[in-house]
């Protein structure tokens, strides 16, 4: 049956949001723990640790998130859990989160300069109080821009749990297209709501590296 | 206990090839149409003409804060409601080329602007005029500069345009799912379909660092 | 039937509100040597990059080896090709050889034959004591070396005026004499020259006529005897005072 594009309708699009928000604040928080793991082992000196973790991004980096998604829908019967639509994409999107924060952090660690790490080092402290006194500080200060880029991303790919069944932002968009038959209007709609997530969160992150950069030439 | 069968993906591994190929056809297609759009876009943002510009921007700023898949409805199903009507296979390459387009203007135009001033006074002192300056002062040095930004967004479109396989266009992915669809082997063809894009991704990602070798062996200035 | 190498007539150039040059008159011979000096901000950079409209002028007339710049497009490119200029950021071309970067102009804007653009550009950078730089990359070399062959590029132009934008400012203090050495002999052929720079030692070896710029204008100029010894101006002698 089809039917008019109501009021109901967009309602119903609208409170999808939640949904793509609920999956990326898990995402990212999942993806803040892994990616801290990542980025610590991938600077350590430590080389399985390293090579782990280098493994680890190239495949998450160099596969489909798409790929990653029906990997871990179909993969959660291979050990034996309930096949979920909402627990494969929060396993998949922190796996892909902590990949791509990893190398971010990474790359911001080994951004603060060797001389910081040595004068620690020189002031007899250990391992883990120069990493969260001396070097984690300012790597965060360098981090924050592309993290923030990195958001905008997440958001964007949470879009791809509807193909596994997840009722996101696009899904809604979906389930109410097979009702009313309203394609361009519809996915207009999905479109927008997308863009006011994301466009601020982008302006930001241009915002933030700016100022990082102008702190650079200081 | 799970049992793996990778015999129906080891049977059909011809159609998953012949996937692969058609995903880096559609890739190296929308790659190529992307570039002319990026360039363009570029050309565009760094003129003088405000409206151009507003348009530019708007284009750039809508693609990047939306998810491709939205995108890729919105071309597909959206755009026959005001008469636009294509192919699975043509709203696919039209969706990739106008989503690398967005990624890429901004790429070229930080290209254009990572030349420093003195190098183009340099050039106009000396007697070249604006063409000589573009083609013997600019070219090479800002492809350099934007190359890495250039091959890691061609590999990011590879491996998103396998979301195209959700219109059913033509490619690895689809492959895939038609694999799945009579065979039901879920997992291990997600498996072997998702090695097979690694591999594609670093199989260019060697072919790049070699081109990069070959083109781009004086060493960098201070 | 050139009498003059450069006229400059009531000259002015603003960068918005910013008067950069204020009624520059200037007139210099063929072989002359002239240092031009000023506090940053005096327009000394502006001035001499009018000459070969790198900076375009608001209203005034240049006239570059009987060529009138303020003419148009086709007069300019005529200039610049007969004045060569050397910056004080080098501005060689990184990804090309020092010898491409050499040959490059003559081939491309004279339309000469490679063999013998490559003739000349070894026999510059001979003059300019580096010939066996000729197959490396500008990142290759010292500061002071890139900036001799930023001299050796421009004389592969055959100019017949050189300007100077503080050639050795972004040189290291070793390296600031192999350079100025390099343009001492290069005065001594009798190039017409125009420096800007605040090596005076370098302004009494060569110079003919030493210029003081203040915010936009020509404040004194003279012989260099009578330039550093009797200073008319008040701020000329707080500037030789500061640089001394």
């Amino acid at each position: 049956m089809i039917r008019e594009f109501s009021s109901a309708d967009i309602l119903f699009i609208v409170t999808a949001v939640r949904w793509t928000l609920i999956l990326s604040a898990i995402a990212f928080a999942g993806g803040a723990i892994g990616g801290l793991a990542i980025a610590l082992s991938r600077s350590s000196q430590n080389r399985v640790l390293r090579r782990i973790a280098t493994g680890f991004i190239q495949v998450f980096q160099g596969t489909p998130l798409l790929m990653q998604l029906f990997l871990v829908y179909f993969g959660l019967a291979v050990v034996g859990l309930p096949i979920d639509p909402l627990l494969a994409a929060a396993v998949a999107l922190t796996l892909h989160a902590s990949a791509y924060l990893g190398e971010i952090w990474r790359g911001a660690i080994e951004a603060v300069p060797s001389g910081q790490s040595e004068a620690a080092t020189a002031l007899a402290l250990g391992y883990r109080d120069r990493m969260r006194h001396v070097i984690l500080p300012q790597a965060m200060r360098i981090a924050t821009a592309p993290t923030v880029g990195f958001l905008v991303q997440l958001i964007k790919g949470t879009s791809l749990a509807s193909i596994i069944g997840f009722t996101e932002l696009t899904r809604a968009g979906q389930i109410v297209n097979n009702a009313t038959f309203q394609p361009f209007l519809v996915f207009g709609t999905v479109a927008a709501l997308y863009f006011l997530l994301c466009w601020p969160l982008s302006l930001l992150a241009r915002h933030l590296e700016a100022r990082m950069r102008r702190a650079l030439m200081r | 206990m799970y049992q793996f069968n990778f015999q129906p993906v080891i049977q059909n591994l011809d159609l998953l090839l012949f996937g692969a190929w058609l995903t880096v056809r559609l890739s190296l297609m929308a790659m190529l149409f992307g570039l002319v759009v990026s360039v363009l876009g570029a050309v565009a943002k760094t003129s003088g003409i405000r409206p151009l510009r507003w348009l530019v921007d708007a284009y750039v700023e809508v693609i990047r804060n939306t998810p491709f898949l939205v995108q890729i409805f919105f071309i597909f199903f959206g755009l026959p409601a005001v008469g636009i009507s294509m192919s699975p296979n043509t709203a696919a390459l039209v969706a990739l080329v106008v989503n690398v387009g967005a990624y890429g203007t901004e790429i070229i135009r930080a290209g254009i602007e990572s030349i420093p001033r003195g190098q183009i006074e340099a050039g106009r002192a000396l007697g070249l005029n604006p063409v000589q300056i573009f083609r013997y002062v600019v070219v090479k040095p800002a492809l350099r500069n934007i190359y890495p930004s250039l091959t890691s967004q061609f590999i990011y479109l590879m491996l998103t345009s396998s979301v195209v396989s959700v219109i059913s266009a033509n490619d690895l992915a689809s492959a895939g799912a038609d694999l799945n669809a009579r065979t039901f082997a879920s997992f291990e063809i997600y498996l072997v379909l998702t090695v097979l894009y690694f591999l594609l991704a670093l199989g260019f990602s060697t072919l790049f660092a070699a081109i990069r070798r070959v083109f781009f062996t004086y060493p960098a200035g201070r | 039937m050139t009498e003059h190498a450069i006229i400059m007539r009531a000259v002015n150039k603003y960068y918005g509100a910013f008067h950069a040059l204020a009624d520059i008159d200037l007139t210099v011979q063929p072989g002359e040597r002239i240092v031009i000096c000023g506090p940053s901000g005096s327009g000394k950079s502006t001035l001499i990059r009018t000459i070969n409209q790198l900076e375009p002028i608001e209203s005034g007339t240049i006239v570059v080896d009987g060529v009138e710049l303020t003419a148009g497009g086709e007069n300019v490119a005529k200039v610049r090709k007969d004045v060569g200029m050397v910056f004080q950021s080098f501005n060689l071309f990184p990804h090309m050889t020092v010898l491409e970067n050499c040959i490059l102009a003559p081939m491309k804007a004279r339309k000469v034959s490679r063999a013998e653009a490559e003739k000349t550009a070894r026999h510059y950078l001979e003059r300019v004591k580096i010939p066996e730089q000729a197959d490396k990359y500008p990142a290759q070399l010292s500061g002071g070396q890139q900036q001799r062959v930023a001299i050796a590029r421009a004389l592969c132009m055959k100019p017949r005026i050189m300007l100077f934008d503080e050639p050795t400012s972004a040189l290291d203090p070793e390296m600031v004499k192999e350079v100025l050495d390099t343009m001492i002999d290069l005065a001594r052929e009798g190039m017409t020259m125009l420096c800007v720079t605040h090596e005076m030692d370098f302004a009494r070896a060569v110079a003919d006529r030493v210029i003081f710029m203040d915010k936009g204008r020509i404040v004194e100029e003279n012989a260099p005897a009578e330039f550093f010894g009797n200073p008319q101006n008040e701020r000329l002698r707080n500037f030789l005072g500061q640089i001394a």
